[in-house]
């Protein structure tokens, strides 16, 4: 990116010694020019505050020049900036948002360069010169009917595959034993609960905070003895995932970019997304998206002294929080079903911390 | 009302004037005024994201006990974020643009003395002054200025516990805000009624240049959607103040818990997008109807389309109003509500289509006059399908769950609503600055001043889409806390210098502006060989904008080369040649 950049500055200050060179080469014309009435003349043309024909044609030119810079930046941006994209979705479900994305971008794609060039294009062709009419061209039912209707059919099957996605991903009803887990939310920082051997969370309520409770578990339910309280998220790979997540403050965000999840910590209320991690970490690593990242990461660390970087899936807060809201992260481990079920079991729960 | 020979005194001309020229004035210099304020305060936020560690005098110098050896505080970054969302939204585009133009050009437009409340108009004014100048007054509190978002979600802007900005920062916004609704509902009435009853004979709404029907629906949109952020502000006054729960619920706090029982900030939110998403089409509407006066005075050429534009400017105004959810995809609001907002979030896609062609088609053998008007015509044009086009990554409400909030979120919304906007703006005064102050704009700098802006605003705003993309989420003091996003502080560092760059170029714009209204070249009485009914009113301004009779119209306003006639312009105020078809 700086790259380009660098080239653009270069274009600048061509263009401005450019520029420079024409005012010298005016300046010129002033000093050889003797007959001072003539120069008074040019000047005066100069001055017409309205775009004349030379107007015209100058900005006409620079509008396709324009054109040309904008299509170079859209088509680097578009293919050389892909390195620092996040790597293909790690769940599941998010394939399917991968597809529609694909998809919805090409398609705009297509339409950004065409509409672009028409625009430019016109407004290049059609500068103004003197003494030549403009066509008189006011209305053509046909044509407006051409590009109501064809955006009004592509639309429509966006918006079906759209919705048919997004129902996907949102409908949890008919999962089979997912694994049920509460994300916990406060400024500043993450927590979670594992639902334990019933797979059923015990009632929460801030009103229930006290000591080692930090997240207010109702002691008194029946499901919540075995619910384990934890401050690093690991999941199993290929099992569902409900999230049922709470905040205890402020509006929160729970935002894992590489699952393509996130959904909003509301106080007050308990709102819910799952998916099913299709990579563990260890595998996510070796991903070639994820390896050139990294590559790219560490680069840029190792010029500034800096530890290298080791790839880990992230919990973000994506909903302004207060002071530390840029700060606010849990790290996520995906593991094999028997890693998770042993970490699990190394994990104490509220009964034992309470006691 | 056609009394245009009385005295004035100062007072009466430029303070207490119920004469809409000369309030169309007011509402441009404090909305430049604002809109410097809210620019500078975006470098400033730049420069923080940009160079998060390094030390800056100029921040030493402007933010005081917000920072510390020239790195500004995590509050005071979320600070400026939301003053200048605030400012840019409310205090610039929506009464900087559709203030100024729609009473410069309501009157004159339709051929009306003046509006139907001069009263009423000047009230207008005056409350958007003293809502402007507590909103300034709020920078300088203690704990620092509102800071939850413009969007001002609750709990965060209701607890003075959660960030220092909610306290008497806060209360400031609201009272402000609750001015400007004032203001802009007194405005937005006397629009609608000024349009509907004050038209000249033979101005048929049929007849209405485009710039008409624009600020028509606008001020429609703004009586609609106004009131509720009002009510939602009172309802957030009240839970800050005398502890009512209409949107907390369940909070535990420095330690304890409150009392809030019941309340939902979700319901806030919908009762702020119930306003907020059609506030983008009142910040976006004005200037496309500027946009279309211009590109077809420029083109030489009648805008294409003159039914299906005002049809879309309707379809575009009535959908706005039936998709403010898709800012709430993934609010916890019911998914199924989600999808109806998917739904007619996507069919605006389809006027916004149609305007883009039509605009794109009027250009066609046009004889195209390229002065900065009309450059930034075209500029909104390109930035509009920019924007717009990635509206329908962002609509869906399936790819939005993964860049919500991102800085995709960022690039769509000031491309398509702020850089379009504010290149309205600039193109109508360019185009009218002759109306208003009977001088002309210096060309050569208007030339400079959009080519700068141009490169700029895509260099702001193109890139990052794509950091967006990456995952990075808006609103952060820092990146530094991620190594995962270590690999975006080039591209940062690039939007920025070319933030800075754009902002610089705005000075051009100033000095232009301000030297101009002394010093320009004296205008003639229609510098842009314009159809509408404006250019046929005297260059110096006077009460009452036409000295006798006020004309008739005996056409529509798009009468550019039009076969039979010698000029390729022809006044609404000629009458039709004998067997001549009025198109």
């Amino acid at each position: 990116m700086l790259a380009l950049f660098y080239i653009f500055i270069a274009i600048g200050i061509a263009l401005a010694i450019w520029q420079f060179k024409e005012l010298i080469g005016f300046k010129k014309v002033i000093i050889e020019n003797k007959d001072f009435q003539k120069v008074y003349a040019i000047a005066k043309t100069e001055e017409n505050p309205t775009a004349t024909e030379k107007d015209n044609d100058f900005h006409g030119k620079l509008l396709l020049g324009f054109l040309v810079v904008f299509y170079i930046l859209m088509v680097y941006c578009l293919f050389f900036l892909n390195d620092i994209m996040l790597p293909e979705s790690a769940s599941i479900e998010g394939e399917n948002d991968d597809n529609l994305f694909l998809i919805t971008f090409v398609l705009i794609g297509i339409v950004q360069f065409i509409t672009q060039f028409l625009l430019f294009y016109f407004s290049y062709k059609y500068r103004g010169v003197n003494n030549r009419k403009a066509l008189f061209y006011a209305d053509n039912h046909k044509l407006e009917l051409i590009w109501t209707v064809i955006p009004a059919i592509v639309l429509t099957a966006l918006i079906g595959y759209g919705l048919w996605t997004w129902n996907t991903v949102m409908d949890l009803s008919d999962e089979e034993n997912p694994l049920v887990i509460e994300v916990y939310a406060q400024q500043f920082n993450w927590q979670a609960r594992y639902a334990g051997i019933d797979n059923t969370l015990g009632r929460g309520n801030v009103r229930n905070i006290k000591g080692i409770n930090t997240i207010g578990i109702d002691m008194t339910d029946v499901n919540s003895a075995d619910d384990i309280p934890v401050r690093e998220l690991h999941l199993p790979k290929g099992r569902k995932v409900v999230f049922k997540f709470r905040s205890q403050d402020v509006l929160h965000s729970a935002y894992m970019p590489h699952f393509r999840a996130q959904m909003n910590c509301v106080p007050g209320m308990v709102t819910e997304f799952g998916f099913t991690p299709k990579f563990t970490t260890e595998e996510m690593r070796m991903q070639s998206e994820t390896v050139i990242k990294v590559k790219g990461i560490n680069k840029l660390r190792k010029a500034k002294g800096e530890d290298p970087y080791e790839f880990d899936y992230l919990l973000l807060c994506n909903k302004i929080c207060g002071a530390s809201h840029y700060n606010m992260q849990m790290k996520i481990v995906v593991e094999e079903e028997a890693d998770f079920n042993n970490w699990l079991k190394e994990q104490k729960t509220i009964s034992e911390l309470v006691q | 009302m056609s009394e245009h020979h009385h005295k004035e005194t100062f007072v009466t001309k430029y303070i207490f004037c119920q004469d809409h020229k000369m309030i169309s004035k007011q509402f441009l210099i404090t909305g430049i005024i604002m809109g410097v304020i809210g620019v500078f305060m975006s470098m400033l936020m730049r420069l923080q994201i940009a160079w998060p560690e390094r030390s800056f005098t100029i921040i030493e110098a402007f933010l005081g006990s917000h920072q510390s050896d020239g790195v500004m505080d995590p509050d005071m970054y979320l600070a400026l974020v939301t003053i200048h969302g605030t400012i840019m939204v409310f205090f610039v585009l929506t009464a900087g643009l559709s203030g100024t133009f729609s009473n410069l050009l309501i009157p004159l437009q339709i051929g009306a003395r003046d509006m139907a409340s001069g009263f009423m108009n000047m009230i207008s004014y005056w409350l958007f002054f003293i809502s402007s100048v507590i909103m300034v007054i709020s920078l300088f509190v203690e704990a620092g200025p509102a800071s939850a978002g413009w969007t001002i979600y609750p709990p965060l802007s209701a607890l003075p516990q959660a960030i220092p900005g909610s306290g008497m920062g806060m209360t400031l916004w609201l009272v402000s805000m609750a001015i400007f609704v004032a203001s802009s509902l007194i405005g937005s009435l006397n629009y609608i009624v000024t349009i509907l009853n004050l038209r000249t004979k033979g101005m048929k709404m049929t007849r209405l240049p485009l710039t008409m029907w624009a600020f028509f629906i606008t001020a429609i949109i703004g009586v609609v959607s106004f009131p509720v952020l009002l009510s939602a502000a009172l309802l957030l006054i009240f839970d800050r103040s005398f502890g009512t729960s209409f949107f907390l619920s369940d909070i535990f706090i420095g330690g304890e818990v409150l009392h809030y029982q019941g309340g939902s900030p979700v319901l806030f939110e919908h009762l702020f997008w119930f306003l907020g998403h059609p506030e983008v089409y009142i910040v976006l509407l004005p200037a496309l109807g500027i946009t279309s006066e211009v590109i077809a005075t420029n083109s030489r050429k009648p805008i294409f389309g003159y039914r299906a534009m005002v049809g879309s400017i309707i379809a575009i105004a009535f959908l706005s109003t039936i998709v403010w959810g898709h800012h709430m995809f993934i609010s916890g609001m019911n998914p199924f509500l989600g999808s109806v907002f998917t739904f007619t979030t996507l069919l605006i896609a389809i006027p916004s289509a149609v305007k883009a062609f039509n605009y794109i088609t009027t250009l066609w053998k046009g004889n195209l006059q390229m002065n900065p008007a009309m450059l930034f015509s075209i500029g909104l044009v390109s930035t509009f399908i920019t924007g717009g086009l990635t509206g329908i990554v962002l609509g869906d409400s399936a790819l939005d769950i993964n860049v919500h909030d991102t800085y995709f979120v960022v690039a769509h919304f000031h491309l398509v609503m702020g850089v379009s906007a504010i290149y309205g703006m600039y193109a109508g005064i360019y185009h009218w600055f002759p109306k208003m102050y009977g001088r002309m704009m210096n060309k050569a700098m208007g030339y400079w001043h959009f080519w700068i802006t141009a490169i700029a605003a895509y260099g702001v705003f193109f890139p990052m889409h794509f950091i967006g993309l990456a995952g990075l989420p808006r609103r952060y003091y820092s990146n530094t806390a991620f190594p995962l996003f270590d690999d975006l502080s080039d591209v940062n560092i690039v939007i920025t210098i070319f933030a800075i760059i754009g902002g610089l170029g705005q000075i051009i714009f100033l000095a232009n502006f301000f030297i101009s209204i002394s010093k320009g070249k004296k205008a003639t009485q229609n510098p842009w060989r314009s159809n509408t009914l404006e250019w046929t009113t005297p260059v110096e301004a006077i009460h009452g904008n036409w000295p006798g009779k006020i004309p008739s119209v005996e056409r529509w306003a798009y009468d550019y080369s039009k076969p039979g006639h010698e000029e390729d312009f022809v006044s609404q105020t000629v009458p039709l040649k004998k067997g001549e078809e009025e198109s």
